[in-house]
């Protein structure tokens, strides 16, 4: 765990720096790298979720078919959507461990100089 | 309930009242700053910080609301826990992170980083408050209910009473504990939670042998009435054309919702760094989703054991499920045990929702526009170290919010609950993720788009809740003479977080401020890299 204090505010970069690593290859990489994995993804949950929403809300008759003794497709899709949440945050939390905190870490520190 | 024991029930709550204040006193000892107190000096580890996601998101709503509504109503009982599920996925790809590297204590920091200061500060308290009262208002009313029930109260000057006591320990958790002594009472609750719905949950299974098929079966034997659609959608919301849009509107709210809710936003701020935020979505999920699990168990095991006649019956209906389960699982003992997790349920709840609203009002309102800090000239860090004032007046604000949720709560005890958290959800999906989601993502996102999605959403909301069957009109309504309610739906989501969203583009592009770039490119490398985001504090 970090234990450093304030850094004090006059070896904040500047305006300039920002404006600078905005626009290096590096961090358009980075931002690259979390976009491409963030948006389609974040689309593909809240369309399954949406699809699930409106299949229980309009297809009551599909949800109640029974799979094996009581349990339906209702049930299923339910917990297929547990499923599908618990594995996004498994794989999103891989994606940023491997691609994008190293990435990150290397602009921080390029950022706040060789300290912590 | 002739098994119960209310002198039993209130012993083992006031165990847990000493326990936890033992642990808020000691946990206060090195609260001094600013930072100490609204964001526990940005100390705790991702996995603590997770267990007191989880303590703040399962309110008493969850727990008693969503077993009660699953074994009454069945399926559609289940899709609420669905949706508050997958909008974790919400916060954890799009918000936590990046909030935590922007942002100092509050939502309104981010809102208002690249923004002028005052007028979206103004607006993101104004919102912060809102989300937090109507939050605060349902929890308080459901204490009352939950009395009833547990202590055996049926009085209203009794239950006024408890509410009261409920509102002043909160209080003392607060000025006492700050953020650092309301994240240890989050965790125990938590874990008590947790704990005691699993082990109901596991001795439920045992008594169908491990069959959750079995299980299902002879909840639908005890429901007669509802027989086999206890297990399909549509039971509660399948009756009309109307029902159906009003529970998709109810289901957008709830996805979107969470990661615009200012108590959750705020618990980001007390880990070291945006990796540990990102840890302590990952354990809040898990510990979120299993806890859904449970209640699904819980529900069709109350409708099974005690069966829907028997609740119905009971005070608080619905609400009375999971109590009632637990009498009839393990007898008196039990049941003290959930009652007094259900009464440190409510308590830390409003203990997190309080210090959320006083931190807004401290840091957004009297530092940044009432005191106007030294902040705009410089990155923030300097102003750190004049931190007294700001904690004096979060302090007061507590005690100020403490007081007037007793009051609300005792107004509204016996109101629809349901229908305040969901007007709470309702205000956090379109007034404040739109304007998040903009402030992160969209470049061009100027002070009058902040302003417009801000105020516009909150409007929206408002408006359509008032002329909604909820307020007047129905004879569940809160005013049953009434009528005036004009919008058809219960829940105003599904017209009021589009129109947010559209809003926030139309202010942005009609007015003539522009976005400024230099505070966008500070923004955008900030949130993504962690660079100069605030530290942890050595104690």
């Amino acid at each position: 765990m970090s234990t450093v204090d304030h850094t004090p505010s006059e070896s904040a970069p500047d305006a300039q720096k920002w404006a600078d690593v905005q626009a290096s290859a590096d961090f358009t990489e980075l931002k690259h790298r979390l976009r491409k994995f963030v948006f389609p993804v974040s689309g593909l949950f809240l369309a399954w979720y949406l699809l699930y929403v409106l299949l229980a809300d309009y297809a009551h008759d599909f949800m109640s078919t029974k799979v094996f003794g009581n349990i339906n497709v209702g049930l299923i899709f339910g917990l297929l959507q547990f499923v599908s949440t618990f594995v996004i945050t498994t794989l999103y939390v891989r994606h940023a461990n491997k691609n994008l905190d190293p990435l990150a870490e290397k602009l921080r520190n390029e950022i706040e100089g060789d300290g912590k | 309930m002739n098994e119960s024991s209310p002198i039993l029930n209130i012993s083992i709550f006031g165990v847990f009242v000493l326990i936890t204040l033992v642990v808020v006193i000691r946990a206060s000892r090195n609260t001094k700053t600013a930072a100490d107190y609204l964001a526990a000096g940005r100390a705790f580890t991702g996995p603590q910080n997770g267990i007191a996601i989880a303590g703040d998101y399962l309110s008493a709503a969850s727990f008693l609301g969503i077993a009660g509504a699953i074994a009454l109503n069945g399926y559609d009982g289940f899709l609420y826990s669905i949706g508050f599920l997958v909008a974790w996925l919400v916060a954890l790809l799009l918000v936590a992170e990046l909030l935590r590297n922007t942002g100092k204590y509050t939502m309104g920091d981010v809102l208002s980083f690249r923004m002028r200061q005052r007028p979206v500060r103004a607006a993101a308290a104004t919102s912060t408050m809102a989300v937090s009262f109507f939050y605060l208002l349902a929890q308080m009313a459901g204490a009352g209910g939950l009395v009833a029930l547990l202590l055996g109260i049926t009085g209203t000057g009794g239950q006024a009473l408890v509410i009261a006591v409920v509102g002043a320990l909160m209080i003392a958790y607060v000025l006492i504990g700050g953020m650092k002594g309301t994240t240890w009472v989050q965790i125990i609750k938590a874990v008590l939670l947790i704990a005691g719905a699993g082990i109901m949950t596991v001795w439920v299974l045992a008594k169908y042998g491990f069959n959750l098929s079995s299980l299902l079966g002879a909840a639908v034997d005890a429901a007669p009435k509802a027989g086999e659609k206890l297990l399909g959608p549509g039971l509660q919301y399948g009756a009309t054309g109307t029902s159906k849009l009003d529970f998709l509107s109810l289901a957008l709210a709830l996805v979107l919702g969470t990661a615009g809710l200012p108590h959750i936003l705020m618990r980001f701020y007390t880990v070291p760094t945006a990796k540990e935020a990102r840890r302590s979505v990952v354990w809040a999920i898990w510990l979120i989703g299993i806890f859904y699990l449970f209640t699904l168990v819980l529900g069709y095991g109350a409708g099974a054991l005690v069966g829907p006649d028997k609740i119905n019956a009971a005070p608080g209906k619905a609400n009375s499920a999971a109590p009632l389960l637990a009498l009839e699982l393990g007898g008196p003992i039990l049941l003290g045990l959930i009652a007094a997790v259900a009464f440190a349920t409510i308590l830390a709840v409003v203990a997190g929702l309080t210090i959320t609203a006083s931190a807004s009002f401290a840091h957004d309102i009297y530092a940044n526009i009432i005191k106007k800090g030294r902040e705009e000239n410089g990155n923030g860090k300097a102003y750190d170290e004049d931190k007294t004032d700001e904690v004096k007046v979060a302090r007061i604000t507590a005690i100020v919010i403490g007081l007037v949720s007793i009051g609300g709560g005792i107004v509204a005890n016996g109101q629809n609950i349901a229908f305040l958290v969901a007007l709470a959800f309702a205000v956090a999906a379109s007034a404040n993720l739109p304007t998040i989601l903009y402030s992160l993502f969209w470049k061009r996102f100027n002070t009058s788009g902040a302003l417009w999605s801000i105020y516009g959403g909150l409007i929206v909301t408002i408006t359509l809740i008032v002329l909604s069957p909820a307020v007047s009109g129905k004879p569940t309504s809160m005013f049953k003479n009434a009528d005036f309610d004009l919008f058809p739906l219960s829940n105003p989501g599904i017209v009021s977080i589009p129109v947010a969203f559209l809003l926030g583009y139309i202010g942005t592009i009609l007015s003539k401020d522009k976005a400024d770039p230099a505070k966008q490119a500070e923004m955008e490398v900030r949130s993504l890299t962690g660079a100069g985001a605030e530290k942890a504090i050595a104690h």
